[in-house]
């Protein structure tokens, strides 16, 4: 990789290259915007399609705050660039309910009182339906090692493995 | 993060071809690394190159029995691939040892092998770092290098590679298959990262207008007596300060074959020939590891901060071996080191 001393020894790029239409299908709407190439995932759903739940945390990968599921799949919406998933489907923390009725995994949050301030919660919660729909997880070691992404300044994890296995029970395995 | 140009490879001619274009391009495959060092102005490409629609996502076995791993097969999907899972569960281990679960599911298989080192000046953009900025200097020699290596440095460079992955590709004596404006070629494991010397800014073969694209695995998986076992600062989520992939074969009471390599402790995954060839002949036992432990730490040199790397290396390995002869192999969910 002889690439990264080229690459730092230039200057600041500062011209603004165009921006792309991206489509995405966001809690079951298809919305398209212009996004600029260096927006992530993150900023567009926060700052553009005002989806707030959606938390940023460290915007580095380290602590899950911003976790959402891109085609079912959980990812850390800070390190990805939106315009490189353009025909993606996204769900966030406000496509999980239907209507009223709280997803199994909000319903299992408020029973076990699995947070404190809630800051981490949106991430949590998205990243314990990757976690369930994975498949991966049945002792609550192996909830424990596949949680570790998400980050809990308030230190509620007792009480998240707890409302994560109660779900689990709730929904059969099924996200 | 800088502004930058955005473009899409549509296969894997495309994508050599853009990048020999343009010298100040870089490709992105997951981007958990590059995005992240691009926000810390590390990485200041002007312009990125989309791989991720190129056809390289297949887990495949060879015709000589062994496996071939697309560049793009995201980190999950081969830590819990079947032929992964049951061939070659020492490669499944360490990767699920690494990063977290989103993170997984994002970071490619070429990616893993290219990420940078985690060393906290080459982060820091305020202070001087040779691998950053060649002819700048080294802070991290004289700073707070808890984390850095204890084999194989330079006067130039102390920094580590910090992929658990890897660590396993060399213990399994992977390939990797690269293609350029020349053509393919492909370069063994051992060969692909490289020691910092006086060129820290280097840390692989690659050529800059070359693409990984595949991994190989021989046929031999190691899948009866293996372990990984990570050590780190706290118990998920962390890098390595030591990590070791044992691989054995027994034979009648004896050790037939051996592989051992370490991770957290140079610029590329560490093996020494001595150290396996001390194994081979011998009954599996403390004796025969302590042997080893030793061949393998042979010229190994602590800063500062980091000296305990070499004891903690040295029970490490006995520790890895002694599971991988009991098969025993740590597991990943489980903290309690049998
Ligand atoms: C918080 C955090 C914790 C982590 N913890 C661990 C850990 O414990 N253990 C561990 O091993 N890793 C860990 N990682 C690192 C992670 O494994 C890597 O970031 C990931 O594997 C990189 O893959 P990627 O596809 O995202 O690469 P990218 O970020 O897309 O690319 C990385 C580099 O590789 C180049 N590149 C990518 N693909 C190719 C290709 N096919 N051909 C040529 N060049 C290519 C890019 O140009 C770039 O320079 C962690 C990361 C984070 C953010
Ligand atoms: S160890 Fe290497 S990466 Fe770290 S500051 Fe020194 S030159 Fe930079
Ligand atoms: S904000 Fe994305 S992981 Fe912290
Ligand atoms: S509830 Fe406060 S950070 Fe988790």
């Amino acid at each position: 990789m002889n690439r990264p001393p080229v690459a730092q020894a230039g200057p600041r790029h500062t011209s603004t290259p165009a921006t792309f239409p991206v489509t995405l299908t966001i809690n079951g709407e298809k919305r398209t915007m212009d996004v600029a190439p260096w927006t992530t995932l993150l900023d567009l759903l926060r700052d553009r399609f005002d989806l707030t739940g959606t938390k940023k945390g460290c915007d580095h990968g380290q602590c899950g705050a911003c976790t959402v599921l891109l085609d079912g799949r959980r990812v850390t919406a800070c390190l990805t660039l939106a315009v490189m998933k353009d025909g993606s489907d996204v769900v966030t923390i406000e496509g999980l309910a239907s209507g009223d009725a709280l997803h199994p995994l909000q319903q299992a949050f408020i029973d076990h009182d699995a947070f404190q301030c809630g800051y981490c919660t949106p991430g949590q919660i998205c990243s314990a339906a990757g976690l369930i729909a994975e498949g991966k997880a049945k002792t609550a070691d192996e909830i424990r090692e596949l949680m570790s992404g998400n980050i809990c300044r308030c230190g509620a994890y007792p009480n998240i493995v707890a409302a994560i296995r109660q779900a689990m029970g709730a929904m059969g395995g099924k996200p | 993060m800088n502004n930058f140009e955005y473009s899409r490879a549509t296969d894997v001619a495309d994508a050599v071809r853009q990048i020999a274009a343009d010298p100040a391009a870089k490709f992105i495959a997951g981007g958990t690394n590059l995005i992240d060092l691009m926000k810390y102005d590390v990485e200041r490409p002007a312009r990125l190159i989309d791989i991720t629609r190129l056809p390289l996502k297949s887990v495949e076995e060879t015709r000589d029995g062994g496996v071939r791993i697309g560049a793009l097969v995201p980190n999950s999907d081969l830590a819990y691939h079947p032929l992964i899972e049951q061939r070659y569960p020492l490669l499944s281990s360490a990767i699920l040892a690494g990063a977290s679960a989103q993170l997984r599911n994002m970071a490619s298989t070429g990616g893993n092998l290219l990420q940078r080192t985690r060393c906290f000046y080459f982060y820091d953009v305020a202070t001087p770092c040779n691998k950053r900025e060649p002819g700048s200097g080294c802070a991290a020699i004289n700073g707070i290098n808890r984390i850095n290596a204890i084999l194989g440095t330079s006067e130039a460079c102390i920094a580590t590679h910090p992929s658990d992955m890897c660590v396993a590709l060399a213990a399994l004596e992977a390939k990797v298959h690269v293609m350029g404006p020349s053509g393919e070629r492909s370069i063994a494991f051992e060969d692909f990262h490289r020691l910092p010397g006086d060129t820290p800014h280097l840390d692989n073969n690659l050529g800059p207008n070359e693409v990984v694209t595949a991994i190989e695995l021989p046929a031999e998986g190691y899948a009866a007596n293996y372990s990984y076992l990570k050590i780190r600062d706290r118990l998920s989520y962390a890098f390595a300060l030591v990590s070791v992939a044992a691989a054995l074969k027994l034979d009648g009471g004896r050790i037939k074959e051996a592989r051992l390599a370490l991770g957290g402790v140079a610029h590329k995954p560490w093996r020494n020939r001595d150290a396996e060839a001390a194994l081979r002949g011998e009954a599996p036992g403390r004796a025969a590891f302590e042997k080893a432990a030793a061949a393998l730490l042979a010229g190994a040199k602590g800063y500062s901060h980091n000296s305990f790397k070499i004891g903690l290396a040295r029970r490490a390995i006995i520790r890895t071996l002694t599971q991988a002869a009991n098969a025993t192999p740590q597991i990943q969910s489980v903290k309690k080191i049998r």
